[in-house]
Order: C-alpha cells, then structure tokens, then sequence
C-alpha cells in the first residue's frame, strides 16, 4: 500500500463511517476495514475498478462524485476521503463544499504542483512536468485544476474551511505543514494531505 | 409421469389476505430447491422469478424440456454456487406453472379464469414467505431476481426487514413505469382481442387465445432486447429466401424470430396468467405503500444491498435503478451498486454476460465469507 494511505488511514480512529470517493481499486478501504474495523463505502466511476472492489468484498456504488455526492444526507459519514482526484473536477470548489457536507471530517490529498520537480521540469525543460504523482502527458491528463499546496492551504482558508491537520509527504516522509514553513513544504512535498470541516 | 408429480407442491394452510381485500387458504404454492440446506441453516437464497418465468430455475425445466431460465447464473460453481447455497424459488401465485392461479378451480369446481382475485406483488412475497417456515429458516442468506423479480426482492425485505441478509434486486424498478405500463397494456390487449379468450373461460370452451398470447409475447419480447443488439443480430437479414417476396409472410429473420419466440411461449404459458401478473406489475408502486417516500420501505432492514443494472436496458434503465440507491443512501443503508455494460438489453440478466455474472458471484460469495 502506497505511503499516502498509510498517512491517511493514521488520521482515522477505529470503528468510524468513512466514504472513500474515488476509491479505484478499494485498496486504502480494504486496509481501513480489516485493520481499523471501519464501516466502509466507496463511490467510483469505473466500471473495472468496481468489478475490482466488489470481488474484494467491498461496499461500494458506481457513480460519478460531480453528480452522485448529493444523495447522501448531511454529515452522513465520520470522514470523507479524497485522494488525489480534486484537480480533475469540472467543478472542484463544489465537490469540496459536498464532501463538508456528507462528512463530519474530509481528508483531501493533493498532487502539489509547487514540487520543485515540477518547477524545475517546466522551467528548464519547457514543457509540461511529468512526475511520479502526475505521470500523464498534457493531452491526456485527467487533471484539469492543478494546484499548489500554497494555493489549497489559501483556498481552504479563504472559505472559512478549518484545517485540522495539514501534511507534506515527500517519499516516506511526512511532516506538519504550518503557515510559517509553508512556502519549504510547498517546494519540497509532492503530495498535501489535509484533514478539514466545515 | 405426468405434470403434477414433477412439480412440488407446498399447501398454504393459513389464510392470506390479499390486497384487493380478498382472502385465499389452503392454496399451493409450487415450488423447487437447488443444492443443500446446511445444518445451520444460513446459506439459502430466496429467488423470485419475473414474468413468464416459474420454480424450475436451472438445470432441464422437467415440464417444458428447456434450460431453465436462469441456468447461466444457478449451478454447481455458477454465480449462484448451488454446491454452497440452497436455493428455493417457487412460482407466484397468479402463475401456471402449479401455484394457485386463474386456470385452478374454485370452491364450486368451475375454473377460476378472471374470477380469480386480482393479486399484487405484495401478495406474491406474502404467499412465499410461507417457504420459511416450510424449511424451518429463520434468516436466508440472500433474496435475488431480475425484473419483476426484483419487484418482489423489493417489497419482500420492506415486509421482512430480518428475514435477509443480503438484498440483490437486478433489473427493476420500485415503481412501474407508464411505459412500463403501457407495453403490458399492449399484451393484455391482444389476448383479450383473441375472439378465442372468451371473456377468460378458454379452458371450458375448449379453445386457447394462442394468437392473442403470441402477439403479447411478440411485443414483449422486443422489450426485453435493445435495439443495437437487434441490429447485430439480424439487421436486414432475410428468412431463407434470396430475395422480397412481395408478400406478408416472415421475409425478415426478425419477424420469424418473433414469430417463432410467440409460437413456443404458448405451449408453455396460460393466458390469464399472463393478464394477472403483468396487472401486479403495474400496480407495484412501493413508494406508494410508504406516502410516497422509499427511503420508508427499507427503514427497518440491517440488510446488505447489491442493485444492478445494464446500460442498454431501457425497460427497467438504470435510472430506475439507481433510484431505490438514493433512496436506500439517503438512509444509510449498507448498498453497493454496479451499471453492466452489456448490448442484450433488459434480458441481460438471465444471459451469459460475465460482468454481471462475476459481480454476483463476487457479492454472494464475499458476503458468505462474512457471515
């Protein structure tokens, strides 16, 4: 299981009722189920990593979390986990104000686009950064709103959105990002992971 | 051996309500198992059948020589792992394949034909429930069934919320559609349009609406398909000739493919059973039961759900489908659900579609484990 998951399945006590949007192949729910007793859903739009998480034995819907959030009722879920899929919303400022409402908590995790990889790829190279968190091409990203962990910290900020936790991962590690070293994590993590309510 | 031995028969002693306000006892339920009842009890799966179909799931249908209906997903390691489940399934009531129905007699002897009590889905779990008690089962391991088997999947956990563990309607919809209602309509028409239905007395007047029943067949039949599969099949494929014949007989392979699918279902089904049931479809409206509001019908149930849907089903589409998820979300209800892509339309679920197939196996399966 990739680091990210380790660090997010750390931020969720035992026995809670977690929805995993996006959840691919339900790796993170699986470990989350067998390990830390949790009341698991998942809400994924393909079809192949359904079939993938229904032969793991795992609660999940088929649906896209643009339109499929809103049947949930309001704070219906202890958290709502993430992962790395805000950027390739149409609409990303609405899934979050969703993912505040189904969940007591979110836990959004972002591929940092302020990576100094990716800085120094455009800057040098010239053309659009390929890492090990955003390995497509330009054409056919799914990415459509990249952001910066500077951008995500000031964006949540800016909706009143509360910030219980905030931490850059780089490889292994993990480390608090807080106002004053926000600008080093911003260089030196590939991936935030923020635990947030509204 | 003749029909009646072949088809076990359960005897409902016990009065049953009905909802147009009629009561019925001492009546038959027909009905047939598959597999084992283990020695706890916990690994039997309720089927319920859709429209045309009847008890005789999988394996040689020992009245009608064909595969049963749902041999692709019942078997020995099928989806429906009948060497690990017991699975019972029994014909509804309104049926003809051996459960009290139009073409049985009433009390004073004379064949019921349309006076028998018009019956509802509500009715058909009810009466079925009485299989529980029959096998001794406190809990089945899981209800499942396509079309207006899911219907019944439906309205049984609503009426039993701790008689399941799990909950796998395939198909369907909570509530019949106008369009729903209109093809069944359709069907209903052409029977009783046969001058040989004889306001439903066929049987004693020694004549059968067998075209009226073949035409609601044929019309039926084009529902459960979807237009793209149609085309594959047999787009403008001509009938054993070179060429148009100028004429009215079956030129196309579609029309004699419909013709032949009209011919053979009315060997093997009754035409008032054919008014009754798809009567109970269209009054099923489980909302309605509940004020309107569907999250109601399952407020009660700890039960474990699993909706499936295909893509190209435009029957029971997946709309309909996903509808009775909102409403089981909206309560938090455990519910799992899953769109198959598949070109064969509404019949998809009784067809070889290994998407589907896998899926139910996988959700059974798992579940089982967890048991």
């Amino acid at each position: 299981m990739k680091n990210e998951f380790q660090v997010i399945a750390d931020l969720i006590e035992k026995d809670k009722k977690v929805l995993d949007v996006g959840c691919a192949d339900g790796t993170l729910m699986k470990f989350l189920k067998d390990n830390k007793n949790i009341n698991i859903r998942g809400l994924e739009i393909s079809k192949e990593k359904v079939q993938e998480c229904i032969a793991k034995g795992l609660t999940v819907i088929e649906g896209n979390a643009e339109k499929d959030l809103k049947q949930f009722p309001d704070k219906s879920f202890d958290y709502v986990v993430l992962s790395q899929t805000l950027q390739a919303f149409l609409n990303p400022e609405l899934v979050l104000d969703e993912l505040l409402r189904v969940g007591k908590k979110a836990i959004v995790t972002i591929p940092n686009f302020g990576y100094w990889k990716v800085r120094f790829h455009l800057l040098f190279k010239g053309t659009m950064p390929i890492t090990k968190t955003l390995p497509d091409e330009w054409y056919n990203t799914p990415n459509l709103h990249m952001c910066t962990i500077k951008d995500f910290f000031h964006f949540v900020k800016s909706k009143d959105i509360k910030i219980f936790k905030s931490l850059a991962l780089n490889n292994l590690n993990s480390s608090i990002i807080n106002e004053s070293n926000l600008g080093v994590k911003n260089l030196f993590a590939d991936l935030g992971i923020f635990l947030i309510e509204k | 051996m003749n029909t009646e031995t072949k088809i076990k028969t359960l005897i409902v002693k016990k009065p049953l309500k009905l909802d147009c306000g009629k009561t019925i006892k001492d009546f038959p339920i027909a009905y047939e198992t598959y597999g084992s009842l283990n020695s706890k009890k916990d690994n039997a799966i309720l089927v319920f059948h859709a429209l045309t179909g009847d008890q005789f799931v999988t394996g040689i249908n020992p009245v009608t020589k064909k595969e049963g209906w749902w041999s692709y997903a019942v078997g020995p390691d099928k989806a429906i792992d009948t060497n690990k489940y017991f699975v019972i399934c029994s014909n509804v009531i309104g049926g003809c394949m051996g459960s009290y129905g139009p073409s049985h007699k009433d009390p004073d002897q004379k064949i019921f034909g349309t006076n028998f009590p018009v019956i509802t889905i509500n009715d058909m779990v009810n009466a079925q429930y009485n299989l529980l008690d029959h096998f001794g089962i406190d809990k089945l391991f899981s209800i499942t069934g396509g079309s207006m088997g899911g219907m019944q999947v439906l309205q049984f956990i609503s009426n039993f919320p701790n008689k399941s563990k799990t909950v796998i309607p395939i198909a369907t919809t909570s509530s019949h559609s106008a369009q729903n209602i209109a093809f069944n309509e359709l069907g209903r028409q052409a029977i009783t349009a046969d001058s040989n239905w004889k306001d439903g007395n066929y049987t004693s007047k020694n004549t059968n609406p067998g075209k009226g029943l073949a035409v609601a067949r044929m019309a039926a039949h084009i529902t459960y398909l979807s237009k793209k599969g149609l085309q594959e099949k047999f787009g403008r494929k001509l009938q054993e000739r070179e060429d148009l014949k100028f004429g009215f007989d079956a030129d196309f392979q579609i029309e004699s493919y419909l013709r032949y699918q009209g011919s053979v279902f009315v060997d093997r089904f009754d035409a008032n059973s054919y008014l009754y049931i798809t009567r109970a479809m269209d009054y099923f409206d489980l909302a309605k039961q509940f004020k309107g509001n569907l999250s109601d019908a399952f407020i009660n149930t700890k039960a474990k759900f699993f909706i499936i849907s295909f893509t190209s089903d435009w029957l029971y589409p997946t709309q309909e489908n996903k509808d009775i998820v909102i409403a089981l979300n909206s309560i938090g209800a455990d519910v799992g659900f899953v769109e198959i892509e598949s070109d064969k339309g509404h019949d998809s679920f009784l067809l070889d579609v290994p998407d589907f197939l896998s899926a139910l196996k996988n959700f059974l399966d798992k579940s089982y484990e967890e048991n």
